[in-house]
């Protein structure tokens, strides 16, 4: 596969590591009244979609950048491809 | 005596003569012939025996789907079994044999299986090898292994050299018969990156094997003309001898070069290389695969595919027989009659299935349709046929068409499901084909020179424009368009005898029926009960057929019945080719520490760390047992100095403003408040709770801290603390950068640490006990000016420091410290004397952080912290983790001093069975200490740290022995840590 990085352009998926669903972008908070729960649920409960799929992969081979990446769990196809950091804080993180 | 079939005509070269042998008998051939077409214009028939009957077969095709000829090319070391002769291209002192075969070829001992053919059928092993349970081993599987499998392997090393090699392209042409040259000269004079390729050494497809006219001129000039136009071009790379054999995702694909297999073993080049192409587009040209007919005993030498026939008189000038038939369902078998018999060679008859057609046969060759071919006679070749009528013709060669099957394999690899055509009785390419792919020419469907050409040019034409580049003015050249009607025609059914459909796994049409009758129906129900298609060949001359018969069978029609799905690879691909450079001792890097080549001359024994290699010991003379050597360097240490390269811990610069805060989100003690200059011990969870690493951080400026993992850890702590940093804080100001191979760094341990120290350490840098005390750290320079860090830390319990230089003075340095510290008799102590010290100290390393241990288990619990968040802080309080009994890390020994401990032994009661509820955990780590002169070990136990004293049995049920050991503190030395102060 190739992934289209946005800072570097087209890589071979051979230079990157492959996590999982970009879910794992929202840490729940550790002091809300059901921590556990929401802990239990972010840290082992995952979609899997057959079809579109936003998962992060770590480009360990090059910038070191983690990425999110929206791919088609059927055909392969890379609909999209961000900085996971930029995603992050779109997505409310900060501190 | 041998007879010369080789005929007029080819493009072999007959002014260079090539020697060869092949079953101990030396041949001539010409250059440009494969050993296929060599052997056959000797007169040789029988090339090789059949896979499961030990059948005669002789030469069956013309190409890479050849189901029959495999022979076992090369000897020693280099002996390569399963080749096709067919596409084995020629050269001087070739030497090939025959397989599968006891006695000799022409006579093999094993053709006894034909004879007990009625027993042999499918599915014969799974309803005979069934009981008793006990024969599998001893009995059945001995035989079943000595008479599976064709040719062998030479069980040596394989000499040659393999590469794997990088391409990219605007497109990929795959194949360079009329259709693939014509889009990629068109793609070529558009300026476009083009790689074309093919599996034969000779470019050019099917011109190179029929007689029609391209422009005005034989279809092999025309073809010699526009690849010598291609080769003139710089944008354009030829790549004969290629096979893409994979189609993958996003326009990758894979290749495979045979760089040197048509050359004298020890030419000195690489074998083959790996191709992986990357394109913008791609256009498969692949051609069509022309099918047999299932009749009676239509295995025989001498019976082959009508045009492979015509490509070996063509092309090869080599003639099937002297007095050959045609049994065809379509117009092809009639070019294969007019071709031979413009070559002189006479055709007994030409018997096509059909009531009529448009064809005419040459005079002098009989015509007799509507009949078919239902029996055939010859032991050792053919020669007679029996057809439906019941006349019998004398033959020595029989071309057989069924029609052609357009090549869609790789339209397959992604998620193409290829679609039935009627018209063709074919399958065509279907579905989603592979990203950015075209199909052109007959392995489209279009079946006819010339209309072939047309597509190549409009199709290439349409990707350029895609490209966004101009195509040229290039037109068609004129050809003419042969006539191709086919009828679907795949089973003589008047025959009696054993008709094959699958020639190289011995399936014949009657498995095919018994799998239905037996309820195999789904096609790849069918496909692994009989192993129809299967072999080597993967079934690309039968395939059909089975499919045929089974819809016959079942009253189904073809395209209801499917077809199995293709998969990469399109035809064989050897292990060395797939492993490349990647073997042995090359199969990864290998990552040697600063002070490998010191340790060398120290006659150090290494062992594997991940990809690193560490000293493990340093024997001295007179040494004879392992344990000697790690018992005298772990006494070094604690009563005078060692000396250990602790290089390969990693290393994780973490600089920037918020770094304390981040690093205090990271491990689950806390981090904000510890002081610039000092070092501390840190153990980072994950988020579910459990133990990620541990190691020490060293804060050595307000915003700048240098992190320690352990040396397994290295790389997935990085990667850990890049996730939290960009996913989950994008908005802390941290940066992390690797310094692990920055770095060489020793550990200097034992009471004489810092005497040693002091002889190097220039003198304005004070390593007192007061001015450097216990976990101190700081940049110092030693021997005069080189930058170093110290840091007072110690795994051994001694006093102790590790020393840090750029990684380039590293072994100078140990050189150094070895020198400074001869007076004290510094020992050099390698990964064994380590752990030694450390299972001493009872701290823990891989063996107790497992990815299943919590704080709580290795006794930590009161070093995590309640008030803050951190990575793991929530699920480390669940309730399961935190509860009364759970297992602690403890010290254990024998209580009788010898008796050995055993790593991964379990703690069971004195009094109690040895069954799994009286299971109370298990042993982690041992080792014999010198310093207590005892066995001892470190391990988890229920509620262990309130049972200091209790006694329990260490048993070990795989080596069937069991220890009675006590629970006693994990610091076995020095337990207040008085030494490390000093």
């Amino acid at each position: 596969m190739i992934i289209n990085h946005p800072l570097l352009g087209p890589r071979d998926a051979q230079e990157f590591t492959y996590l999982g669903d970009a879910s794992m972008i929202h840490r729940p908070h550790w002091q809300a009244e059901d921590a556990i729960d929401q802990f239990h649920d972010y840290t082992y409960l995952r979609d899997n979609p057959a079809g579109s799929h936003r998962e992060l992969w770590f480009h360990e081979q090059g910038d070191r950048s983690w990425l999110v990446v929206t791919r088609n769990t059927l055909t392969h196809e890379i609909e999209k491809v961000e900085l996971a950091s930029d995603v992050a804080k779109a997505e409310g993180r900060s501190r | 005596m041998t007879k010369d079939f080789r005929i007029k005509g080819g493009v072999v070269n007959r002014d260079k003569k090539l020697n060869f042998r092949f079953e101990g008998k030396a041949y001539e051939g010409y250059e440009g012939d494969t050993l296929a077409s060599a052997l056959l214009a000797n007169g040789e028939r029988v090339l090789a025996r059949s896979f499961k009957y030990h059948r005669p077969r002789g030469v069956f095709s013309a190409g890479s789907e050849e189901p029959n000829a495999l022979v076992t090319l090369r000897e020693g070391a280099y002996q390569e079994p399963n080749v096709r002769a067919t596409v084995t291209e020629l050269y001087e002192g070739l030497v090939a044999k025959g397989q599968n075969y006891r006695g000799c070829l022409k006579h093999d001992l094993m053709a006894i299986n034909d004879l007990m053919s009625p027993f042999l059928s499918a599915g014969f092993y799974y309803k005979t090898f069934m009981w008793p349970a006990v024969f599998w081993e001893k009995l059945y599987e001995p035989i079943i292994r000595k008479a599976a499998g064709l040719g062998e392997l030479s069980m040596l090393e394989d000499p040659d050299a393999y590469d794997k090699g990088f391409l990219h392209c605007d497109l990929l042409m795959i194949g360079s018969g009329p259709s693939g040259l014509m889009a990629a000269l068109a793609a070529g004079r558009a300026g476009l990156h083009v790689i074309l390729t093919d599996e034969d050494f000779r470019m050019g497809g099917r011109l190179n094997a029929e007689t029609q006219e391209v422009d005005g001129k034989a279809g092999h000039v025309w073809a010699e003309e526009v690849l010598s136009e291609l080769e003139g071009m710089k944008n354009v790379r030829l790549l004969s001898r290629t096979t893409v054999y994979g189609a993958f995702d996003h326009g990758i694909f894979g290749a495979l070069e045979r760089v040197s297999d048509h050359k004298k073993e020890g030419s000195g080049d690489v074998r083959q290389i790996l191709w992986r192409i990357y394109s913008k587009r791609s256009i498969l040209a692949a051609g069509a695969i022309e099918r047999s007919i299932a009749f009676g005993n239509n295995d025989r030498p001498g019976i082959m595919m009508a045009g492979a026939a015509r490509a070996y008189a063509n092309r090869y000038g080599v003639a099937l027989g002297q007095n050959i038939s045609v049994f065809t369902n379509n117009d092809d078998g009639w070019q294969t009659t007019r071709d031979l018999h413009a070559k002189g060679v006479n055709v007994a008859a030409i018997i096509d299935s059909r009531s009529s057609t448009s064809q005419t046969a040459p005079s002098g060759v009989e015509t007799i349709m509507n009949t078919a071919v239902m029996d055939t006679k010859g032991r050792h070749g053919l020669n007679s046929i029996t057809l439906t009528n019941g006349r019998t013709i004398k033959t020595d060669g029989l071309a057989v068409s069924g029609g052609w099957s357009p090549a869609v394999h790789l339209t397959c690899h992604q998620r193409g499901r290829p679609a039935w055509n009627e018209d063709l009785a074919a399958f065509l390419p279907g579905g989603d084909l592979p990203v950015g792919m075209s199909v052109v020419g007959s392995a489209n469907g279009t079946m006819t020179l010339s209309a072939c050409l047309n597509e190549g040019l409009n199709i290439a034409n349409k990707v350029i424009e895609e490209l966004g580049a101009k195509p040229s003015d290039l037109s068609v050249p004129k050809a003419e368009d042969e006539t191709f009607a086919t009828s679907a025609f795949w089973h003589v059914k008047e025959s009696k005898k054993r008709a094959w459909v699958d020639l190289q796994n011995d399936v014949t049409a009657k498995d095919v029926k018994l799998s239905h009758q037996e309820g195999f129906r789904a096609v790849e129900h069918l496909k692994r009960y009989t192993t129809l298609g299967m072999a080597t060949d993967q079934g690309k001359t039968s395939n059909m057929l089975g499919l045929a018969i089974m819809a016959e069978a079942s009253g189904k029609t073809i395209p209801e019945v499917g077809t199995t799905m293709f998969r990469p690879p399109y035809s064989p691909v050897s292990l060395s080719a797939l492993a490349g450079r990647s073997r042995g001792k090359e199969f990864r890097p290998t990552r040697l520490t600063p002070s490998h080549q010191w340790a060398e001359e120290q006659g150090a024994v290494f062992v594997e760390a991940g990809a690193w290699l560490r000293a493990q010991w340093y024997p001295k003379d007179g040494e004879t047992h392992w344990r000697e050597s790690v018992n005298r360097e772990a006494k070094a240490v604690r009563e005078s100095v060692g000396l250990c390269d602790v290089s390969t811990l990693g290393k994780i610069d973490v600089q920037g403003s918020d770094t304390a805060e981040f690093l205090n989100r990271i491990y689950a003690n806390g981090f904000v408040k510890l002081p610039v200059g000092k070092t501390r011990y840190g153990i980072m969870l994950r988020e579910d709770g459990m133990v990620m690493d541990d190691g020490t951080t060293a804060r050595l400026a307000e915003n700048h801290f240098l992190m320690t993992t352990t040396t397994a850890n290295a790389v997935g702590v990085f990667r850990h603390m890049e996730f939290c940093k960009q996913c989950l804080w994008p908005d802390l100001d941290v940066q992390l950068i690797s310094a692990t191979e920055q770095y060489a760094q020793f550990a200097v341990a034992g009471p004489n640490s810092r005497k040693v120290l002091e002889k190097i350490v220039d003198k304005e840098c004070d390593i007192s006990n007061d001015a450097f005390p216990f976990m101190a750290c700081g940049d110092i320079t030693v021997c005069g000016g080189i930058k170093a860090r110290l840091f007072r830390i110690s795994f051994s319990g001694e006093l102790a420091y590790e020393i840090a230089v750029p990684a380039r003075y590293g072994d100078s340095l140990v050189r150094v410290l070895m020198d400074a510290g001869k007076e004290f008799n510094i020992t050099p102590y390698g990964t064994e004397a380590l752990n030694v010290l450390r299972i001493e100290k009872g701290h823990a390393t891989g063996n107790e952080l497992n990815g299943q241990s919590t704080a709580l288990n290795l006794g930590m619990d009161r070093m995590v912290s309640r008030k803050k968040d951190f990575i793991g802080n929530v699920l480390y309080q669940r309730e399961n983790l935190v509860r009364e009994d759970a297992l602690k890390l403890v010290g254990f020994k024998s209580v009788s001093p010898n008796q050995e401990l055993l790593a991964g032994s379990h703690f069971i009661g004195v009094d109690k069975n040895n069954v799994q509820e009286n299971d109370q955990g298990w042993m982690t780590s041992v080792c014999y200490s010198p310093n207590l002169e005892s066995f001892i070990g470190l391990g988890y136990i229920k509620s262990g740290d309130s049972r200091m004293g209790e006694r329990v049995r260490a048993v070990d049920l795989l080596s069937k022995t069991e220890t009675l050991v006590e629970i006693v503190s994990p610091h076995f030395v020095d337990p207040e840590g008085s030494r490390l102060r000093d």
